[in-house]
Formats: structure tokens, C-alpha cells, sequence
């Protein structure tokens, strides 16, 4: 296997192969990531969800797909055409490439991933923001002053978020002092008679709550969804959007919501360390378990408000991380010398 | 600004001045903001309300398997009903169509004869159609009928693929025959 490895043309068919799965398992994971969403609400609410389409549904999300996959591909007249054609291939391909650094713990020292990048959470920040020009190049293009609404909407929402989110992980970047993912997981500590990995969420439980507030915005989740707020902005940005470009907006929100998801549980509560499970499945139920909090909120709360939204997100959220990042550093400094 | 205040002051319409968040905001009813701690708290009720709706059971029916109970004096599609001893119970009379007020409900008699005995009295019906795309199911026709003929039973699955296969003939709407007078029909059609 490293002969190939270090061969130059094996080299990048193993990568390329890699990449394949990769999207495979994602592709995979998004699909049923939308039929657990819609039973998870429909239980919520009292009803089944989906359950018609194969067993439990299962197969649901292959019959809504062949359903838009063969809409007609519609682009309305007063569009700016490449714009509008290029920004849902900007949303997906932000949301699929954050997952080339994610290392997915398949075994105690085995992780599966496509970079093993210093700076990989940095570069999820990055194709984060891009998902910005997605949604906001998105509705500038529409042409439809509903879209544009949106696409303003995102655009301020994002760039508010991002900060906060982004302050939220310096506490853990401190801690660990590295940025690697992998580093961040496999970060131990020794307590008197423990000597092990230990889910940071005990370092800097705030900077967890401020993360997962921020995450559901920089998702566009509700309660956060002003971006696309039906009730009075129709669809927002995906007003103009049909068949497979709707299918790239619809995608990659789902995609990003398990990207966040899994940064959730590598960040801070161990990655695929969870006591005597086995890293795959507690890897999976980690995941599983923050993609249900996401829907949980979602068929909770109603949205906020627009200036109610920013004023989280400025008054109370960056000032939160700000602090912890300075109470951190000062704990930091007093027990390190 | 409403009309009134412009005539009052008699000043042109001017526009509303932008407010700020908490400006023209009347104060909380109960004189102070909720603290930080009353407002987690009522998040987190919200959370455990809907967790606790999660985990109880749906409440849906799932229609073509499950269907809901219909009440006895449900008004679906009709039926022609019989006598006991087989004979029909429309007499022909046309008070049913009469009743009507879609007027959905055609009827034409003809007289009984002794080799030709349809029902007791002294018509009965040899054509009854009721054309059920117009028929809104009111059920005058039952009410109207002096013998009880026509009744409205609880089926109410009635679609179909043509317009002609809603009129509804007599062969459709009457009853069939008590099982005893078939199997006595039956043993005189062999002894003959």
C-alpha cells in the first residue's frame, strides 16, 4: 500500500479514489441526514413523516431526487445568467470541500481523510464564509426583489456569526494549541490518576454554547433561517431556484449541517473517543446526536426577528466569546506559568 | 398617521420617524424585563415540550389502511333497498326527484303486472339513475321517499375515471337480493 502511496501516478489515484468514497459516504449521510430530519419533525409534531416510499421511507429521498433531477432546467429571463448558474455550484462545492480536512475516526489511531492540513479548521472557516457569495450572488442575480432581500439577509447574518463562531473555538485553540483537527481530538490530559483523551467541552463549555448558537446561524437553520424566511420573503434567495440548482442550495445546507454537526463532536466532545464504544459508531452517534439537537431547535423555537438576530449575535454572543477567550488565556497563563 | 390627527393639527403627512428597538415600545406588563435565567428557563420548557411530543405516539391515521369511523347517519352514496320477501320498495312515485334540488335523480314507472311483480304497490321504477357528479349528498331524497326505497349509506370512496361511470343505474344502486329468496330463486330455476 505505500508503494503505491509513494509512486507519483498511485499516488493520485489512491487520493482520487479516496475522494470518490468520500463523497459517496457524504452523499449518503446528506440523503438520509433529510429523511431523518422530516420523521424527526413529523414525531415532533405528531405525525409519521415519510413512511411511504420503502421501508420507513427509506427510500424517500430517491424518489424526491429523480422527481428534480428530471424538472426542466429554468432560467428565468431577467436573471444575470452566468451568476445565476454559477452560485448554487459555489454553495455545493464550499459545503463538499470542507470535508477534504474532517478526519472521520474509523478505529483508534486509523482516521479516514483526504488532507491531514495544520490549518484545517481555518480553511472550514474560509469555505464557510464562501457560502456567503453563494447565497448572496444567489439573490443579487434572481433579479426578484424577494431573493435580494434574502440574499442581503444572508449576507449580514453570515458575517455576524462568523465572528462570533470563530471566537468561540479560539478558547479551544488555545488549549490545544494546534489548529489540526486531529490534534484537537487526540488532545490529552493527565489528572491525577487519568491519563487520556478528554472531550474539551469541560475546558470551555462556553465556548460550546456560543459555538452551537453561532453554527445553527452560519447554517442558515431555523431559528436562524431569515435568509429564507417563507412567510414573508417567500423563499428568499431559492425564490428563482428549480430542479438541480435548487437540489446544490438544498445540498449543501444539509451537507454544511453535518459538516457542523462534526465539527461539534471533534471540537468538543472527543471525536470518536466515548468510553469503551467503538470510535465508528461513537464518531456516528455524536453526529447523530447533534444533527438531532439542530432539528430539535428547528421544530422548537419560531425565527427571530431581524434586528432581535443581529443583536444576539453582536451584544450578547461576541461579547460572550471575547470573554471567554480572555478568561481562558488568563487561566491558561496562571496554571502554566 | 391616521386621518384624523391630520385634521386635527391640519400639518401635511409626514413620514414616521424611524424608531430604535426599544423605542415606542410599551413597558412589560409585569414593570420589568424577564432576567436572562426566566428566559433559558423558557427555552429550555419549549425544548421539553417538544421532546416529550417526540417521543409520544403519532396521532395520524394512515388513510388507505386506516380509515375513520363513519357516523351511523352518515350521508354517502345511495342505495335501493328491498323488502324482505325480495320485492323492490320503490313504488316509483318520483318524490325523490321531486325533492331534489340538483335535480341529479331521474325516474320513470312503469305499472306492475301479475307475471311481472317488482314491488308490492302498484308502479315501480324501471329506470333509476342518479348522476352522482352532481348529487350534494343533502339527502332530500331519503327524507322525501315514502317507503323508505332510497337511503344514503356510508360509502364515500366514489371516484372513477369517467364522467359516464358516474351516473349511477339501478343495477348499481339496488340492493341485492336477500340471501333466502336467491337460493329459492336458484332451486325453482333448476325445477323448471
Amino acid at each position: 500500500m505505500t508503494g503505491i502511496y509513494n509512486d507519483p501516478i498511485g499516488h493520485w489515484v489512491v487520493v482520487v479514489l479516496a475522494i470518490a468514497l468520500l463523497l459517496f459516504v457524504v452523499l449518503t449521510a446528506t440523503a438520509y441526514t433529510v429523511w431523518f430530519e422530516r420523521v424527526a419533525l413529523g414525531h415532533i409534531q405528531r405525525r409519521p413523516g415519510p413512511n411511504r416510499v420503502g421501508p420507513y421511507g427509506l427510500l424517500q429521498l430517491a424518489a424526491d431526487g429523480i422527481k428534480l433531477a428530471f424538472k426542466e432546467s429554468f432560467i428565468p429571463a431577467k436573471t444575470e445568467k452566468l451568476l445565476y448558474v454559477v452560485a448554487p455550484t459555489i454553495a455545493v462545492a464550499a459545503a463538499f470541500l470542507s470535508w477534504a480536512v474532517i478526519p472521520i475516526g474509523l478505529w483508534y489511531n486509523v482516521q479516514y481523510w483526504i488532507a491531514d492540513i495544520n490549518i484545517g479548521i481555518l480553511l472550514i472557516f474560509g469555505l464557510s464564509s464562501l457560502n456567503v457569495y453563494a447565497i448572496f450572488l444567489g439573490g443579487y442575480a434572481s433579479e426578484n426583489k424577494f431573493s435580494l432581500l434574502g440574499g442581503l439577509r444572508s449576507a449580514a447574518q453570515l458575517i455576524s456569526y462568523e465572528l462570533a463562531l470563530g471566537l468561540a473555538l479560539v478558547p479551544t485553540f488555545m488549549i490545544v494549541g494546534s489548529l489540526r483537527l486531529r490534534d484537537i481530538v487526540e488532545y490529552t490530559v493527565t489528572w491525577g490518576p487519568y491519563h487520556g483523551p478528554i472531550p474539551l467541552i469541560l475546558l470551555t463549555p462556553i465556548g460550546f454554547v456560543v459555538y452551537i448558537i453561532a453554527a445553527v446561524a452560519e447554517t442558515n437553520r431555523a431559528p436562524f433561517d431569515l435568509p429564507e424566511a417563507e412567510q414573508e420573503l417567500i423563499g428568499g434567495f431559492l425564490t428563482e431556484y428549480s430542479g438541480l440548482k435548487f437540489v446544490m442550495y438544498y445540498l449543501a445546507e444539509y451537507v454544511n449541517m453535518i459538516t457542523v454537526a462534526a465539527l461539534a463532536a471533534l471540537l468538543f466532545f472527543g471525536g470518536w473517543y466515548l468510553w469503551f464504544v467503538p470510535p465508528i459508531l461513537a464518531f456516528l452517534l455524536k453526529v447523530v446526536l447533534f444533527l438531532f439537537l439542530y432539528i430539535w431547535l428547528r421544530g422548537t423555537f419560531p425565527r427571530l426577528r431581524y434586528d432581535m438576530l443581529m443583536r444576539l449575535g453582536w451584544k450578547v454572543l461576541l461579547p460572550l466569546a471575547i470573554v471567554n477567550v480572555v478568561v481562558t488565556g488568563v487561566i491558561l497563563v496562571a496554571t502554566q506559568g | 398617521m391616521s386621518d384624523e390627527d391630520r385634521e386635527v393639527d391640519g400639518k401635511p403627512d409626514q413620514p414616521t420617524p424611524l424608531r430604535g428597538p426599544d423605542e415606542g415600545v410599551p413597558p412589560h406588563p409585569e414593570g420589568k424585563r424577564p432576567s436572562v435565567a426566566a428566559d433559558i428557563t423558557a427555552l429550555a420548557t419549549g425544548l421539553k415540550t417538544t421532546l416529550g411530543e417526540f417521543f409520544s405516539p403519532a396521532v395520524t391515521l394512515e388513510y388507505p389502511e386506516d380509515k375513520s369511523p363513519r357516523s351511523e347517519r352518515y350521508r354517502g352514496r345511495h342505495y335501493l333497498r328491498r323488502y324482505e320477501n325480495g320485492l323492490e320498495r320503490c313504488i316509483g312515485c318520483e318524490l325523490c326527484a321531486a325533492a331534489c334540488p340538483v335535480g341529479c335523480i331521474l325516474v320513470i314507472a312503469a305499472e306492475n303486472t301479475d307475471d311481472n311483480r317488482v314491488s308490492p304497490g302498484e308502479r315501480y321504477a324501471k329506470t333509476y339513475e342518479i348522476n352522482m357528479l352532481r348529487c350534494i349528498f343533502c339527502g332530500y331524497c331519503e327524507d322525501a321517499c315514502p317507503v323508505q326505497a332510497i337511503v344514503l349509506g356510508p360509502e364515500y370512496e366514489l371516484s372513477d375515471t369517467s364522467r359516464e361511470k358516474f351516473i349511477y343505474t339501478k343495477e348499481k344502486l339496488l340492493e341485492p337480493l336477500p340471501p333466502d329468496v336467491q337460493a329459492r330463486l336458484q332451486t325453482k330455476a333448476k325445477e323448471t
